[in-house]
């Protein structure tokens, strides 16, 4: 597989601006996530407005997929329910994780660039990453940090 | 020696890398159909054939338990695995057999002198030296000592350039410092610490040293005996040797009086529900039965060694390392990390903008492999303020032409993130 379909322009341009990184000084929750294989290291803030995702960032530093993968989560779920936030974390994972699951590419659509990620089995949890420190955020608040290894 | 060597400082020392390459069967295999260009030998290096021939005759024709049978298989085992260990006694040169004892690799070694030495005798507010620069193998099992037995832990600095802060070492002793735990060699950022002067300080103290010769074995040529350090750990599988089989260097009068590390087989002379009695040095710390093939191969991994000269392989990696260095500070926006005036074959960066992780996956698509990460030393990363590194690591089987294909790569991961 080509290099350029695991960096494709809109991951190397999220990567070089991420969006939402700030921290959201009012935020509902915040949770930290660590890749200790790699060093990758985010934090990601929700705010919650009843059952609405009124806003969701995150900071921190990592590799560019890492980086990319959260940027894109965060331009996503802006203003969706925690229900569509916990059913796109279930449909990312399956993007990430598991080589049939390609089908559901176009309800994605701009997610679906990480795909390539699935042919580099060693960078897979870099992607991975935000999503679980958002799932751990929604499902159980005040936990420690999520580890992907 | 040809006359242009004396115009072109560059010019390699006469050294023929490729020939020695091609013993390396390893190393002739394509990697995403490119030409493997293997520059990880700081985790690992490569098995020469006659170390992989080793192993396999082993298990063809000896196979069987050593120091137990009376058979002739049994004999025949014996004599190759107590023939590695007086391979291995004189290429670092001990004194005696009783000072090689055979572990599963530098941890280990390091584990059995925390747990054997430290917890008979240190006590607590005991205080051990150690450096900023240690993998975790020379840190966390003294962190173990100091939960058990409330040892304290003094780190010696590191400067920016990746050396041993001048005059840090000297202040760190008191009268209760029971021990010095440095590496030889740092795995991290290649740094060649001073360990001959610092072992003559610490005796000064009567305090005893420990080496992390890991990355040193591998490289330069060490003498025991002219270090006069009390304890020398090292691994195996980055000498060129198996995996799962290292050596724990020390002093006999230390390892007479420290107890067993490991209950077992083979390490007893008589056992009653009473009690037991030791066998001698240096079974007393072998218990169970060992790692035969992979001390066979490893005493295979020795006279190859032997055959080529660890001055000359020396002498080629400072070579190459000078080489590498001037291409890589090249590279635009490209900083080296570790930059220490006495440098073995280590060259640890970092771009600017451009994650460590990705620089791997990037160039690993070239044929290069590089390691990226922490590389187990995360107070180093934590000293430089940055998350990883990404880690190209020399051996003799390396030439200029895996430095360029480096500095080739590299240009790629800069059109990636252009």
């Amino acid at each position: 597989m080509d290099l350029k379909e695991l960096y494709k322009d809109v991951i190397v341009d999220h990567n070089r601006s991420p969006r939402n990184f700030r921290k959201i000084p009012d935020a509902t929750r915040i949770q930290e996530g660590f890749n200790p294989l790699c060093g990758d290291k985010l934090t990601v803030y929700l705010k919650l407005d009843g059952e609405r995702i009124s806003d969701l960032s995150f900071e921190g530093s990592g590799c560019a997929i890492s980086v990319a993968s959260a940027s894109l989560m965060s331009e996503r779920l802006k203003g969706k329910t925690v229900m569509e936030a916990q059913q796109l974390f279930d449909k990312m994972h399956a993007l990430l994780t598991r080589e049939d699951a390609d089908s559901d590419l176009e309800s994605l659509g701009k997610l679906a660039v990480l795909s390539g990620v699935r042919e580099y089995p060693s960078r897979v949890k870099c992607a991975t990453l935000c999503w679980h420190t958002l799932k751990n955020i929604l499902e159980h608040p005040g936990n420690p940090p999520v580890s992907t290894e | 020696m040809n006359a242009r060597h004396d115009r072109n400082p560059l010019l390699m020392p006469d050294f023929d890398a490729p020939r020695w390459r091609r013993d390396f069967p390893i190393l002739q295999q394509q990697i995403h159909g490119k030409p493997l260009v293997y520059l990880d030998n700081a985790a690992t290096s490569q098995k020469p054939q006659a170390v992989i021939d080793a192993v396999a005759d082993y298990y063809e024709k000896l196979n069987s338990n050593v120091h137990r049978g009376v058979h002739q298989l049994s004999e025949l085992a014996t004599v190759a695995y107590e023939g590695a260990r007086e391979k291995l006694r004189r290429f670092i040169n001990a004194a005696t057999l009783k000072e090689i004892i055979f572990v599963r690799g530098a941890t280990e070694a390091i584990n059995l002198v925390a747990q054997s030495y430290g917890r008979s005798r240190f006590q607590s507010g005991d205080e051990i030296i150690l450096s900023e620069m240690e993998h975790h193998s020379n840190i966390v099992p003294w962190q173990l000592l100091r939960e058990q037995m409330g040892a304290v832990l003094k780190i010696v600095p590191i400067t920016d350039a990746g050396e041993l802060e001048p005059g840090a070492y000297e202040k760190l002793f008191s009268s209760r410092t029971r021990l010095v735990a440095l590496a030889h060699i740092s795995n991290a950022l290649g740094s060649i610490n001073p360990v001959k002067k610092m072992i003559a300080h610490a005796h000064r103290h009567g305090v005893p040293v420990l080496l992390d010769g890991a990355q040193a074995v591998p490289h330069l040529p060490v003498d025991v005996r002219d270090l006069d350090c009390d304890f020398y750990a090292f691994s195996g599988h980055k000498m060129f040797g198996p995996t799962g089989i290292g050596v724990l260097y020390a002093k006999e009068a230390l390892l007479a009086e420290m107890p067993p590390y490991q209950g077992g087989g083979d390490m007893i002379r008589t056992v009653r529900f009473t009690g037991s009695t030791w066998n001698e040095l240096p079974h007393k710390f072998e218990a169970g039965t060992p790692d035969i093939a992979g001390t066979i191969g490893l005493g295979a991994a020795v006279d190859y060694l032997g055959s080529i000269g660890m001055l000359a392989i020396r002498n080629y990696e400072q070579a190459l390392l000078e080489y590498g260095t001037q291409r890589l500070q090249a590279v635009k926006n490209l900083k080296l990390v570790g930059t220490a005036r006495h440098k073995a074959g280590v060259l640890s960066f970092v771009m600017e903008g451009i994650h460590p992780h990705d620089i791997g996956t990037i160039v690993d698509r070239e044929g290069v492999a590089i390691r990226t990460g922490h590389h187990c030393a995360m107070p180093v990363m934590e000293h430089f303020r940055i998350p990883a590194t990404a880690r190209a690591s020399l051996a003799f089987y390396n030439t200029r032409d895996d430095i360029d294909a480096l500095v080739q790569a590299l240009e790629k991961v800069r059109e990636i993130f252009r």
